[in-house]
């Protein structure tokens, strides 16, 4: 029983550490990557323009239901001059960050723990190293650091979307005076949520493209071989990073509120 | 001071297992300065390996390997992987970037050089390969001998002085076959560097190569030149070198037997 139990968590607990030295590794690669400006430049715009229909889309219906919904239960109570508030602070401290996070996983993740699975595959990483060149600066340094930067960026734009969107579903459509919906969301938002915001963007994006850039990494190692043991890299990536990003939301969530 | 009367490359009992797989089993080589050195054996028999440890790839579990009269170990790997270019069989080329990209890429990662001159640089290794009119296509649009050509501009780009070449005639029709030795020929009394190939290709090995090896059951069982293996009567090398006459004898002793019946 003990073993049982003990075995799979061993192994997590190894997979963290394997997954937590490879993103130190590809950290430390910053000084020695040549030409690191010119690649950061190209993730960004890969990750930034991968994602942005899928943000811009979600946040809208994000938006407008949460106008929707929020309008219905407000006006139970004849609160319905609060869902500014209601809107922009689920979408500041909650939705916003996880959703856009999700969707950049989808979107950028799975195809990058896919690109790198298929480099690794046709031996792509395997030169580079035969070349001296450090295959972690090379491929993954320059993701990292964009999701740093794309991630906040988008959740901001996904924010700002939704907030349009409640703005619909609560002005335009159901009749709430649109000065009530905007000074509710300028008296709501406070600097400290902005933070909150921003923190968990950066938290998300960072550990997300390392999860997979890491099962694209070492996609070799799991189970299977050549396109299947891609596809399964690509699987767990996703998976896992949903799996992270929720749980890591818990955790800012509750390190943050009771600060 | 490194002697020049060593071999530019020394592999001394080397051995490698993955688990219970004995690969090598203490495979020992020397590559001469400037030579064409062919590692022949049968499919499995770790060829690649071999290569792969050299590479940096694998790490052999023992023995020794001497470049240039210096132990290859962590210290004076940086130095070997800018001295040494790897060919593999899939080609690795990068198939995001184009061809002129590929061929840039270990100097742009690898040198100080300016935008500018890795430019020349690389259109002048693709010249030289005939492929500078092609150095902007991706490698999925050229042929599969333009992609080998391609491997290999990138792979003397940085002016090695030892190119490993795994099976890079593996899977190719005999013409194509013989057109990749002929340019491996071509290129190695070109840019005078020395190269190991590692092939089951027994006629192209034998016209081509200055020296000759048989890897087999992870030992190298014979070591010598062309003309040395083709007279070696070593029970291995003598099968080795007679399986294409034994396949003709076994098909002919089939085709009369289903005459009979």
């Amino acid at each position: 029983m003990l073993a049982t139990l003990g075995r799979p968590f061993l192994r997590l607990l190894g997979g963290m550490g394997r997954m937590a030295c490879f993103t130190v590794r590809s950290f430390a690669a910053v000084p020695k990557t040549r030409r690191l400006p010119r690649r950061l430049l190209r993730a960004i715009f890969e990750q930034g323009t991968r994602c942005l229909p899928v943000i811009l889309i979600v946040g809208i219906f994000t938006g407008l239901v949460l106008g929707l919904q929020g309008h219905y239960v407000l006006n139970r109570f004849g609160s319905e001059s609060l869902l500014g508030a209601l809107v922009s602070l689920s979408l500041v401290r909650e939705l916003g960050p996880v959703l856009a996070a999700l969707m950049l996983v989808g979107q950028a993740g799975s195809a990058l723990a896919a690109e790198i699975g298929i480099q690794r595959n046709s031996e792509q990483i395997a030169a580079l190293e035969t070349m001296g060149v450090s295959s972690e600066g090379y491929l993954v340094t320059p993701r990292l650091l964009a999701a740093l930067i794309v991630f906040p960026m988008q959740t901001a734009l996904f924010v700002l979307i939704g907030l349009y969107g409640g703005y619909l579903s609560g002005s335009a459509m159901l009749g709430l005076e649109p000065g009530v919906y905007w000074s509710a969301v300028e008296k709501a938002v406070e600097a400290r949520d902005l933070t909150e915001c921003f923190v968990k963007a950066g938290t998300f994006g960072l550990i997300t493209i390392a999860m997979c850039s890491y099962q694209g990494f070492y996609a070799h190692l799991g189970h299977g071989t050549g396109a299947r043991a891609v596809s399964a890299a690509t699987t767990r990536a996703v998976v896992l990073s949903c799996v992270l990003v929720l749980a890591l939301d818990d955790v800012i969530t509750s390190f943050l509120l009771h600060r | 001071m490194t002697d020049s009367s060593e071999p530019l490359l020394r592999i001394e009992s080397l051995h490698k297992r993955f688990d219970d797989n004995i690969v090598l089993a203490g495979a020992s080589l020397d590559v001469p300065r400037g030579s064409l050195v062919t590692v022949l054996g049968r499919s499995g028999t770790g060829k690649s390996v071999l290569l792969k440890c050299l590479a940096g790839i694998v790490t052999p579990d023992a023995g020794r390997i001497r470049f240039d009269g210096k132990d290859l170990d962590a210290s004076t790997r940086a130095d070997f992987r800018r001295r040494c270019s790897f060919l593999f069989q899939s080609n690795a080329l990068f198939d995001s970037l184009t061809a002129l990209e590929n061929v840039a890429l270990p100097l742009e990662q690898t040198t100080n050089l300016s935008d500018a001159e890795i430019r020349v640089q690389s259109l002048e290794a693709l010249k030289q390969l005939e492929l500078d009119a092609h150095h902007d296509r991706y490698p999925s649009q050229l042929s599969g001998g333009m992609q080998k050509r391609l491997a290999l501009a990138r792979a003397i780009v940085t002016k090695p002085e030892l190119v490993l070449f795994d099976e890079p005639t593996a899977g190719l029709d005999p013409l194509r076959r013989n057109a990749v030795f002929t340019m491996i020929l071509k290129y190695q009394r070109q840019f005078r560097f020395t190269a190991v190939v590692v092939t089951h290709d027994l006629d192209e090995a034998l016209i081509a190569s200055d020296r000759v090896a048989l890897l087999d059951s992870g030992k190298m069982l014979f070591e010598g030149a062309p003309t040395a293996f083709t007279t070696s009567t070593d029970p291995v090398v003598s099968s080795f070198r007679d399986s294409a006459a034994a396949l003709r004898e076994s098909v002919a002793a089939l085709r009369q037997t289903s005459a009979a019946s």
